[in-house]
């Protein structure tokens, strides 16, 4: 079954982390529309931050546990405790590993996701990061048997399709819920992250599979 | 955009340094986390801990209720942004003298959150901890649903109970209790007349048209219940008292304390006009005022406009607000 080390993963991960930095502006101007635009600023100053202190040869578990350290422990918001649970309990189920198959990998997924929900009180239809994060987990599930690549692209595929999705949903939760009706036709700037975070995970998997 | 600010990143490291330089006499900086302030007599004597926490930009809250028989820690976020769970945990941590501590907080999804998470962490370290959400804002959602209502500047009527409370010695769930109380016994409302900008993002993330007032907004402009033209202030001070004696039970022959605090850009002189006619529209109900706080107290920036808080009083509750305080926000000397 093909599978990536789970040593050598920080550069992959701070690879994530330059993708949400540069873009920065972007999700700010999302989250401007109906929330208060602050978004893109924290997501890089957290991942900004974090990416200083994640070396290249960091295991997948180590350079979740500084991505979450810095999260909860320094930008705060609701952003903050909700991306540090979901890193710190995907590194959980990866710890101790030497190797990351498609399994795990969805494993992985479902426990952060799992993590995200005992956290806040959302769920998936509340136009949130849940709408990209829970069907990208049923995704990576339904295709683990399928190999890895396929797990990948099913992933991308399902994360995209639910961050559009959010566009045409009116928020349940956040400061846009407060909104109602004019919280439709703008994308959720937090579904938008997360598949920004998920889609950067899958293309740097990708290249180190074997 | 007229502000004075340096680096926009900077404004909330260099507001906290400011403060606890300017007001050293009531409280000084955690050692253990640069977003945690302290009152002196925090984590001392045999009393349940009182903490606090919220986004910055509300000037003088939260550092500014922190003091002598008020709240002794507070847990500091980014402008309009909740504190981490790891600053209210060292609140929390700090404000514990072996009995407890009660966070009494507002009700806002990234608040709710971290301080779930920090109440988790004091528990494994074996702090006792309990909190008090308050939710005083009443346009934010019907009485019906108070669960998902804001907290406002009620919260500073909480803060003063609970604390006071605390120092007569009384046990956790006691002061728990007694904050509950308090904030059940509370209405706020709320009036925007301009919105507000953060300084990194440069320009207002809503709008509220000259010669308009909107009524019902939140403290970080979440939208009321309804725009209306701009009227006359007794005008609005009847329109603001309306909608809390609608959601309250007050009757003629209650007793109550009423704070009026601006929103940042309304002058103060304006605030006593509305007050003035508060107190008169109040007395005509035959409801009395037992004590006023009138000027910024919670405030959003500088969104122009002001907040109406009223606390029915029973007799404990009233005995709680007379206790002597000092912080740099608040200054109870007297019984009223």
């Amino acid at each position: 079954m093909t599978s990536f080390p789970n040593t050598g993963s920080g550069a992959m991960v701070r690879k994530v982390a330059q993708i949400v930095v540069e873009n920065r502006g972007y999700l700010s101007e999302i989250d401007g529309k109906i929330g208060d635009g602050d978004h893109g600023n924290n997501m890089a100053k957290g991942f900004g931050r974090a990416a200083e202190r994640i070396a290249d040869d960091d295991t997948l578990d180590a350079s979740f546990a500084i991505l979450a350290d810095v999260l909860m422990g320094e930008i705060g918001g609701s952003m903050g405790p909700l991306y540090g649970m979901f890193f710190s309990d995907m590194g959980d189920v990866v710890a101790g590993k030497d190797r990351i198959d498609a399994l795990t990998f969805a494993a992985m997924l479902d426990a952060g996701c799992e993590g995200v929900m005992a956290i806040g009180s959302a769920k998936a239809g509340d136009k949130c990061l849940l709408d990209a994060l829970v069907p990208a987990v049923a995704a990576a599930k339904a295709n683990a048997s399928l190999g890895f690549p396929a797990v990948l692209d099913a992933v991308r595929k399902a994360a995209a399709e639910g961050r559009d999705a959010t566009k045409d949903m009116v928020a349940k939760i956040g400061r846009a819920s407060r909104l109602g009706e004019r919280s439709r036709g703008v994308l959720d700037a937090g579904a938008t992250s997360c598949c920004l975070i998920l889609t950067a995970l899958a293309d740097g998997i990708e290249p180190r599979l074997g | 955009m007229q502000r004075l600010f340096n680096n926009p990143d900077d404004i909330v490291d260099e507001t906290v340094a400011g403060f606890v330089r300017a007001h050293r006499d009531l409280v000084r900086l955690s050692d253990a986390n640069p977003r945690v302030v302290l009152s002196h007599a925090c984590g001392t004597g045999d009393r349940v801990g009182i903490v606090t926490g919220g986004g910055s930009g509300h000037e003088p809250a939260f550092v500014g209720y922190v003091g002598e028989t008020l709240v002794d820690a507070v847990a500091v976020g980014e402008l309009f942004s909740s504190p981490t769970a790891k600053a209210f945990l060292e609140a929390i941590r700090a404000a514990d003298t072996g009995k407890g501590v009660a966070v009494l907080y507002g009700n806002y999804a990234g608040d709710n959150m971290n301080v779930k998470m920090a109440s988790r962490m004091a528990a494994k370290e074996g702090i006792e901890v309990r909190t008090v959400v308050a939710n005083d804002d009443v346009c934010s959602a019907p009485m019906a649903d108070r669960g998902r209502r804001r907290g406002v500047a009620g919260e500073i009527l909480m803060w003063k109970v609970g604390a006071a409370k605390a120092a007569t010695g009384a046990a956790l769930d006691e002061v728990q209790a007694t904050a509950q109380r308090a904030i059940d016994a509370t209405r706020s409302v709320g009036i925007g007349l301009a919105p507000c900008t953060l300084p990194a993002n440069a320009k207002p993330n809503f709008e509220i048209a000259p010669g308009t007032m909107e009524i019902g907004i939140g403290h970080h402009g979440e939208p009321g219940t309804a725009v209306t033209d701009l009227k006359p202030a007794n005008d609005v001070a009847d329109e603001m008292l309306k909608i809390i004696l609608d959601d309250h039970d007050l009757a003629s022959g209650d007793e109550a304390c009423v704070l009026l605090s601006g929103l940042g850009a309304t002058p103060i002189c304006e605030l006593y006009v509305l007050y003035d006619r508060i107190e008169r529209e109040l007395g005509e109900r035959g409801i009395g005022v037992h004590r006023a706080f009138v000027g910024n107290y919670f405030t959003s920036l500088e969104m122009m406009g002001a907040t109406l808080t009223v606390m029915k009083l029973d007799d404990e509750l009233k005995e709680l607000i007379d206790m002597p305080a000092a912080s740099s926000g608040l200054t109870v000397r007297s019984a009223g």
